[in-house]
């Protein structure tokens, strides 16, 4: 049985259909990344899966565990399963960084302040912050932010973490610390769920790579395949106009 | 002006002073009671309106119906409606009651828009990480959005309770006695229009410039801490 299940998941926007009859299967300590075209609903699919939007059908499963995204009590079952970091950092702008670490776990998994300090201290020398613990967001640079935003998903114990375009608000040269940072979480055998337009850092680190386009995924393959013989039409279009320039 | 000199100890005699001691006092109460219980239901309001919760979508309905109306409604209007209203239900109440429900029900009206603009002004991704980290609502209302939207809501609604400190004069209408109708008693007494007036204008100067003193303060204090 796989970690990550997910089963014929739907989901619309209004009644605009956004994602239709998801499947994909994650194991533990897997790193999938999905790539696709803009707008083919990759964040969506993050988005359902952290709680932000209810889907209309299907079903999700971490460790065996049905996810219900209904009632109150189910969606916060679900949200402690994951854990994601979003494109815009969306680090609360009122606090340090020490505190957008700290403050989940302390005010609402209810854990001792020292001992959640002492990890959030931990967690941002890991992403080589413990120079910037008492600076606010916009005091850092976007890849300190980012780097900040990837503690403070990983301080929740996350089974799984979800990265949604993690680099693609940064300046170029800001691009490879975040992409270091998340080197370091592989090494450690996080299981992730990657969308990224970095192909080579996709193909370095995946064991799978989902290509969806239009809300459905096309193709699913070890990053080999998607990359150098895909087997469908679309994934062959998006791959090879993507990695020409 | 040197009959006003000698009127000076006369009109502030014990009892004069009393009486506008407790007009002032009045004023203050009422306008204090009348903000304070007007920016709590303002919130309330607010929260009911930004929220997108399907269950409130009947609360949300009325918050809005209850916003759009009463901020198009002049103040004497208000002043009215409530005082019918309270004698409709037959409830026998003060002068007082009516003034201070018609200065909190203007400053809900105000406060709600208010504040709503306030949390709207807060970027909407931080209710998405908050709830993400199954934050509630109110939670990352009270930990996040607020502090972000302090800066927007203070000034405002300064500016808005300075102006129901001087609507409160509209209230001697109905006979509360706060300090306008106390200027205009002492004038129909035969004091000095002068010093009747003069000494209120004071006073409402005093009041309001506190407020503002105040506005500067809690904007400074409730400010990002970066900005402090
Ligand atoms: N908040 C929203 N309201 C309505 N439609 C949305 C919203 N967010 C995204 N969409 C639509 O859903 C589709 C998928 O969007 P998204 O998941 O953001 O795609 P991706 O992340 O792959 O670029 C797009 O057609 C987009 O226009
Ligand atoms: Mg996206």
């Amino acid at each position: 049985m796989p970690y990550l299940e997910i089963d014929n998941l739907s989901a619309d926007y209004g009644k605009v259909p956004v994602l239709q009859d998801i499947n994909l299967a994650v194991e533990r300590g897997e790193i999938v990344s999905i790539i696709g075209p803009s707008g083919s609903g990759k964040s969506t699919l993050l988005r359902v899966l952290t709680g932000l939007l209810k889907p209309r059908a299907g079903s999700v499963a971490v460790a065996g565990e049905k996810l219900r995204y209904d009632s109150p009590k189910d969606l916060r079952r679900a949200r402690e399963k994951f854990a994601i970091v979003f494109q815009q950092f969306n680090l609360f702008q009122n606090m340090t960084a020490l505190r957008n670490v700290t403050i989940a776990p302390t005010i609402v998994q209810k854990r001792k302040a020292a001992e959640v300090e002492a990890e959030a201290r931990a967690l941002l020398e890991k992403v080589g912050l413990s120079h910037r613990i008492d600076a606010y967001p916009d005091e850092m640079s976007g890849g300190q932010q980012q780097r900040v935003a990837i503690a403070r998903a990983l301080a929740l114990k996350p089974d799984i973490l979800h990265l949604d375009e993690v680099t693609s608000a940064l300046d170029p040269e800001l691009v490879s610390e975040v992409l270091d940072t998340i080197r370091l979480l592989a090494d450690d055998g996080m299981t992730m769920m990657i969308v990224s337009h970095e192909m080579g850092f996709v193909r370095e680190v995946s064991s799978k790579v989902v290509f969806m386009a239009d809300g459905r995924v096309v193709e699913v393959g070890p990053p080999e395949q998607i990359f150098d013989n895909p087997q469908t039409q679309r994934c062959t279009d998006f791959v090879s106009r993507i990695l020409r320039h | 002006m040197p009959s006003i000199l000698e009127e000076l100890p006369r009109f502030f005699n014990y009892y004069n002073s009393i009486f506008l001691a407790k007009a002032f006092l009045y004023t203050l109460v009422l306008s204090f009671v009348g903000c304070g219980v007007g920016f709590l239901a303002g919130f309330v309001l607010a929260i009911l309106r930004t929220r997108r919760i399907n269950r409130w979508a009947g609360l949300r309905w009325l918050a809005t119906l209850w916003v759009e109306v009463w901020r198009r409604i002049p103040f004497l209007v208000k002043l009215m409606v409530v005082f019918f209203a309270f004698q409709f239900a037959g409830g026998n109440v003060s002068m007082f009651t009516v003034a201070a429900t018609t200065i909190a029900l203007s400053a809900s009206a105000f406060s709600a828009e208010n504040i709503r603009a306030g949390i709207e002004s807060v970027h909407p991704n931080q209710w998405d990480a908050a709830e993400t980290m199954n934050m509630g609502g109110l939670t990352a209302l009270r930990r996040v959005i607020l502090p972000q939207a302090w800066s927007v809501i203070i000034p405002p609604s300064m500016t808005y309770s300075v102006g129901l400190v001087k609507s409160t004069s509209i209230a001697s209408q109905i006979g509360v006695l706060e300090m306008t109708s106390v200027a205009k008693i002492l004038n129909q007494k035969g004091f000095s229009a002068a010093l009747c007036f003069g000494s209120i204008l004071l006073m409402y100067f005093v009041i309001c410039y506190s407020l503002n003193r105040l506005a500067a303060y809690m904007e400074v204090r409730l400010a990002l801490p970066r900005n402090r």
